[in-house]
Parts: structure tokens; C-alpha cells; sequence
């Protein structure tokens, strides 16, 4: 059960190359549908088109749902490719896991800490980029002592406590899910009762992993558009 | 302990740099991509769509609007030609009784003319025949006389004579 990870050591950089190889797999996926999904495109739509363009009115209505169009439109994109890429990667872990001379290569990337916390992180500075872009440097630095000024330090801390809470969610929740999944397999391999015992808790548990798997790529879309409305909208 | 690997950090005793960075550079690549590839193109079919939608809405109440004028249009030239239709008949029956009058009474002008004209025709025919007999009476009495008397008398006297006789005859009458 205790798997290691196949580590890899480039220039004093260490790379998990079971994460890589499951981000670079969840990426090409992502690409892959929304690419043939979106060839042959028209006005009247059919097939494929319509469930992307579905994806696409669902993130819009998020974005909606936290700030004016014309703050907001800017993040459709990024919202899109998250929402895939989160929901592809939470679902990569849930068919089965390969491990290779005890060493986990296929799992979901987002049940792996550094993933998500980097996608996270990622949200948080974008959205104190955009801030100060759109807010200018004053407007930025006026959030902090808003609505009172004792509130600047708990401010500051809510900051990290974003970051981390956003990255973390995902991660206990896919990383769990993993876990059980793992413990169930083992289980059902070990005898003939055993089987017996782990099939029905194992497709129950697989079915909610989906289900979890889709709520927190939702959820996390949700709070990355959370976030973002707190710097970039005017009032809140 | 059983549970040390669940610990944050247990995947390795190094930060995973690498990682990071391959999360990143992974995800802002697939995401240009997408933009490029999927998204974007996606987006101007939408985009396209909704303008469609808008015109196709402006063009239906234009043209609905613009058939309620026509119909308006329609309905008072309707209107009109109606009022005109009645205008007409009723002209075409006043002209209608005018001219009736006006055939009767020239019928009946010309129908007095022409019993006016046989009148004076009977007249004209009857005096005709009167002189005619009168000098058929006088040629008739002049060879009597002549054959009667066997006398010679001059033709002027004659004539005058007979004149006379005729002359009486016409008073007696």
C-alpha cells in the first residue's frame, strides 16, 4: 500500500515523474476532446458542440454569479481549462492505479499536494495580479484595510489561508478518495471473500469519487472566481 | 507509523520544484492551446450565434411591423374603394334616371312632331285633291258647256264665265 514515487533529479531540480507524466496525460485528454469537439463547428449545434458550449455557459454562469461580465469575461478562459483539466485529472485516478517496481505511476495529479497547491497559488497571484491592474496599486492596497483597519492583519493571513485551503481541498478530497479506493483493492485481491466483500463498496465508492471528483472541480472553479471577484470587482 | 505517509510532503524529503514548474508550464500551455484551438473558435461560433439571434429578433419585429402598416394601409384603401364603389353605383342610378327622363320626354317630343307632320301631310293632301277636282269639275263643265251650246265664244270669256259658275257653286256650298 505504501508506494513510493519515481523521483528524478534534473540541474538540482526534483521532478515526481509520476506527476508529470499524469499531467501531461490529463492535458493531452483535455485537448484532445475539446479539440475534436470543437471542429467543425456550427451554427446550428450538434453532437459534441453542444456539451462544450454547455461547459462553456456553465462557467460563464459562475463567473456571473460573482462578477459583472465585463470584469469577469476575461476569466472564461481560464475557467474552462480548469474546470476540464481538474475534473480529467480527478477522474484519471479512479479506473485503476499502476504501480511499477513499488513505485505509483498512474494516479489522479491532483491527488498529489504540490499540484494542487501550485494551482492554486497560480489563482491567488493571478488574482492579486489583476488587482493591481485593474484596481491600480491604491485600490489594490485599499482592500486590505477594508471595512475597517484592525482587520489588516486577519486580511493578510486570508490571503495564505486561501491558497492553502483552495489547494487543500482538492487534494484531501481526491487524495482520500485515492486511498480508500487503494485499501478496497487491496482488499478484493486478497482472497476470494474478499472480492466478495470489497465489489459492492467499491463500485459505491467509485461512483462517488465521480460525483466528488466533479463537485470539486466545480468547487474549485467556483472559489478561483471567488477569489478573483474579491480583487477585480468594485464592491463586495 | 502506519499513517506517516499520508503526512503533507511523505511522497519525498525534497520540495518538488520540478513539479511546479511542470504544473505550470503544463497548464498555461494546454490553456493557450485550448484558447487558440478550441475556445476561441467556440467563442466566435457563440458569439456569432448570438448576433444572428439578435438580427433574426430586430429583422422579425421590423417585418412584423412593417406588415401591421401594410395591413393598415390595406384595410383603409379597402375602405376607400368601398365608399368609392357606393359613390359610383349611386351616380350611375341618378344618371340612370336623368337619362331615362330625358328618352321619354324626347320620345314624346318626337312622337307629337311626327303626328304634327302627318297632320299637316292629310291637310296638304286633302287640299291637293280638292283643287284637283276643281278643275276637273271645271274642264269637265267647260266641254259640257262647249258641247251643250256649240257656241263660239271667245276663250277669255269662257274661262271667266266658267270662273263665275264655280265661284257660286263654292258660295252654295
Amino acid at each position: 500500500m505504501e508506494h513510493g514515487a519515481p523521483m528524478l533529479e534534473v540541474f538540482g531540480i526534483w521532478f515526481n515523474l509520476s506527476n508529470v507524466m499524469m499531467l501531461l496525460v490529463a492535458a493531452l485528454i483535455v485537448f484532445l476532446i475539446a479539440f475534436f469537439a470543437t471542429r467543425n463547428l456550427q451554427l446550428k449545434p450538434t453532437g459534441m458542440q453542444n456539451f462544450m458550449e454547455w461547459i462553456m455557459d456553465f462557467v460563464k454562469g459562475i463567473i456571473n454569479s460573482n462578477m459583472d461580465w465585463r470584469d469577469g469575461g476575461r476569466f472564461h478562459v481560464l475557467g474552462i481549462t480548469l474546470i476540464m483539466f481538474i475534473f480529467v485529472s480527478n477522474m484519471l485516478g479512479l479506473p485503476f492505479a499502476i504501480v511499477v517496481n513499488d513505485n505509483l505511476w498512474w494516479k489522479s495529479p491532483t491527488a498529489d499536494p504540490t499540484v494542487t497547491m501550485t494551482l492554486a497559488a497560480m489563482v491567488l497571484i493571478l488574482s492579486h495580479y489583476y488587482g493591481i491592474k485593474l484596481k491600480g496599486l491604491k485600490g489594490y492596497s485599499a482592500g486590505y484595510i477594508k471595512p475597517m483597519k484592525f482587520l489588516f492583519p486577519l486580511k493578510v493571513i486570508e490571503e495564505f489561508a486561501n491558497t492553502l485551503t483552495l489547494g487543500l481541498r482538492l487534494y484531501g478530497n481526491i487524495y482520500a478518495g485515492e486511498i480508500l479506493l487503494t485499501l478496497l483493492a487491496g482488499l478484493a485481491s486478497a482472497s476470494i471473500f474478499g472480492f466478495a466483500a470489497a465489489i459492492l463498496p467499491m463500485m459505491l465508492w467509485q461512483g462517488f469519487s465521480i460525483f466528488i471528483g466533479a463537485i470539486q472541480a466545480f468547487i474549485f472553479v467556483m472559489l478561483t472566481m471567488v477569489y478573483l471577484s474579491h480583487k477585480v470587482a468594485d464592491d463586495h | 507509523m502506519f499513517f506517516d505517509h499520508l503526512v503533507l510532503g511523505a511522497t519525498g524529503e525534497f520540495l518538488n520544484i520540478g513539479d511546479i514548474i511542470a504544473t505550470l508550464v503544463i497548464f498555461i500551455l494546454l490553456m493557450l492551446l485550448l484558447k487558440k484551438f478550441a475556445w476561441g473558435p467556440l467563442m466566435g461560433v457563440m458569439q456569432q450565434r448570438e448576433d444572428l439571434i439578435k438580427s433574426e429578433i430586430e429583422t422579425a419585429e421590423n417585418s412584423r411591423l412593417e406588415s401591421q402598416k401594410l395591413l393598415d394601409e390595406q384595410r383603409s384603401l379597402l375602405k376607400d374603394a368601398r365608399t368609392q364603389a357606393q359613390e359610383i353605383v349611386e351616380n350611375a342610378k341618378k344618371q340612370g334616371e336623368v337619362s331615362r327622363e330625358e328618352i321619354i320626354t324626347t320620345a314624346r317630343a318626337e312622337s307629337g312632331r311626327m303626328k304634327e307632320a302627318a297632320v299637316q301631310e292629310i291637310a296638304n293632301e286633302r287640299d291637293k285633291a280638292i283643287s284637283a277636282v276643281r278643275e276637273e269639275v271645271v274642264a269637265l263643265s267647260l266641254l259640257a258647256a262647249t258641247k251643250v251650246l256649240e257656241k263660239e265664244i271667245s276663250e277669255e270669256d269662257n274661262r271667266q264665265l266658267i270662273n263665275e259658275t264655280i265661284a257660286k257653286a263654292g258660295e252654295v256650298q
